[in-house]
């Protein structure tokens, strides 16, 4: 089992609120890690720690065997190139078309020709289930349709991991079901790793390999879904059948 | 105990911004200097930033010759120096109102639109899906603005030059029957091609405050759409006082005692 991120003894901190103390987590290569809980707990932090968007008050955070907490933003720049993210709102230009929002990464970091570019974002968008879209703007598109066009942006480049922050937040249940299968296919089509964040337990149980929960700055849980599901820790189980009653205060 | 607190957070808060605003500075011109310019963007801004502002800036500076004028000729010609007017109102224009007016109209207007434009950029997460796809926003947002102001700027104040004394001519030949030949005459003698050109350094200098502060401004955005309009009348009040105090400054540099 390699692992394709680290996270260790991480604090961070937001002016006076402490997000994380001395949190530590392995991301596993080829898998899809879910993150979850309480709302405002820290898991989006976590992800951007992952790709150096987020620098930590202390700790480390290893990338590919590389300690990218001190890294300067031209690397970080190079290692974000290797990871896609998918924004919770998409975060797509609104300014540019969808073609054009997906081709931006490929205009900018490759030397591929027009007609190559077009290509490929069709492809990528066909491959999210989107098709004939590129001359659309984001304006234009449904809320599940947008997700998937972020998902075509994070993954056009063929990254070797993609962070998806709440992919199913607000979506009704089919269009959640549609966006968890992309995701199960995208990691397995670029054959690399996905961490997923996110509230939505019946999406988390189709894809996750590996589950860690977040609670009070720390993982206290950590497994696959069957892990998880029988984990006897309080928190977790007041968590998964979403109680009032038990250790995490309402 | 608390007054002196209270001058020390806000001596910080002053140096803090000011190092961020050079600090972005200096990134943008980096790029500039790498000639990692994006040529179709900054067309797109100096059309938007630049070219759309003409309207206001022709009405600004029209109205404004023709006030300082109407003030000045019907003085002018009751102490017998009517052929002076042309003078004063082409010297002033091209050495204060131009610059001036045409960057505190420009302010108003562009540097509002790049805080409001960025700070949307910032709440929605688009900034962070730039550095995350590995791109500078410096580079893909803040250069485009920055040259395509300093370029449109300068033009805009030939072009409030030209409004604003045309104007004033108009006004003086109408309200105080001072001949245009007159007019021209007095403007040629008494200003110089020098100041014009020293007024356009001025309106380039405004040009990099309006962009650069809009830009700060925006890329500090904190707490969605009331953030946003923070960061809107923060940009348009820094830049407009900063453009009086550079105004002062680059006439005490340029022009000295003359």
């Amino acid at each position: 089992m390699d692992i394709y991120a680290h996270l260790d003894d991480v604090c961070v901190r937001y002016g006076e609120k402490i997000v994380m103390q001395n949190l530590t987590l392995d991301v596993v290569e080829g898998a899809i890690t879910c993150i979850i809980g309480l709302s405002g707990a820290g898991k989006s932090t976590i992800l951007r720690l992952l790709n150096g968007l987020k620098k930590p008050d202390s700790g480390r955070v290893i990338v590919k065997g590389q300690d990218i907490t001190e890294m300067r933003e031209r690397d970080l720049i190079e290692l974000r190139r290797s990871i896609g993210f998918a924004f919770q709102f998409s975060a797509l230009f609104d300014s540019l078309t969808i073609g054009e929002n997906v081709a931006l990464p490929l205009r900018e970091h490759t030397k591929m020709s027009d007609a190559e570019i077009r290509k490929l974002v069709s492809a990528t968008l066909d491959s999210v289930g989107l098709a004939h879209v590129e001359e659309r703007y984001p304006s234009e598109l449904s809320g599940g349709m947008v997700k998937r066009a972020g998902f075509a942006r994070a993954v056009v480049t063929g990254p070797q991991a993609v962070l998806y922050d709440e992919p199913t937040t607000g979506l009704d249940p089919i269009i959640t079901h549609v966006l968890t299968d992309t995701i199960v296919k995208l990691r397995r089509r670029l054959n690399g790793t996905a961490v997923v964040v996110s509230h939505d337990l019946e999406s988390i149980y189709m894809m996750a390999d590996y589950i860690a929960m977040l609670f009070e700055g720390a993982i206290v849980a950590y497994g696959t879904v069957e892990e998880i599901r029988r984990s006897p820790n309080p928190i977790v189980q007041q968590f998964l059948q979403g109680s009032e009653v038990g250790p995490i205060p309402i | 105990m608390k007054m002196l607190e209270d001058v020390g957070r806000g001596t910080i808060n002053v140096f803090s911004y000011a190092g961020g605003v050079a600090e972005l500075l200096a990134d943008a011109v980096r790029f500039i200097a790498q000639l990692r310019i994006r040529v179709r963007e900054t067309l797109d801004q100096a059309y938007l930033l630049g070219v759309q502002s003409w309207t206001i800036v022709l009405l600004t500076s029209l109205f404004t010759g023709m006030v300082f004028s109407l003030e000045s000729a019907v003085q002018a010609v009751q102490y017998g120096v009517g052929n002076l007017v042309g003078g004063a109102v082409s010297f002033s224009a091209a050495r204060e109102l131009g610059p001036m007016l045409s960057a505190v109209v420009v302010a108003g207007r562009t540097g509002a639109a790049i805080a409001a434009e960025l700070g949307s950029m910032v709440v929605t997460e688009q900034i962070e899906a730039l550095q995350s796809l590995g791109l500078s926003p410096t580079r893909m947002l803040v250069v485009p603005r920055l040259v395509a102001l300093v370029v449109m700027l300068p033009l805009l104040t030939i072009f409030a030059d030209i409004v604003s004394i045309v104007g004033g001519m108009w006004v003086a030949n109408i309200y105080a029957h001072i001949s245009t030949e007159s007019f021209i005459t007095s403007a040629r003698s008494v200003l110089p091609f020098g100041d014009v050109l020293k007024g356009l350094v001025k309106s380039l200098v405004f040009g990099v405050i309006i962009a650069i502060i809009g830009a700060y401004q925006g890329l500090q955005t904190r707490g969605g759409a009331a953030g946003v309009g923070k960061a809107t009348t923060g940009a348009v009040v820094t830049s407009i006082i900063l453009i009086f105090i550079f105004n002062f400054l680059l006439s005490y540099l340029l022009y000295g005692n003359s």
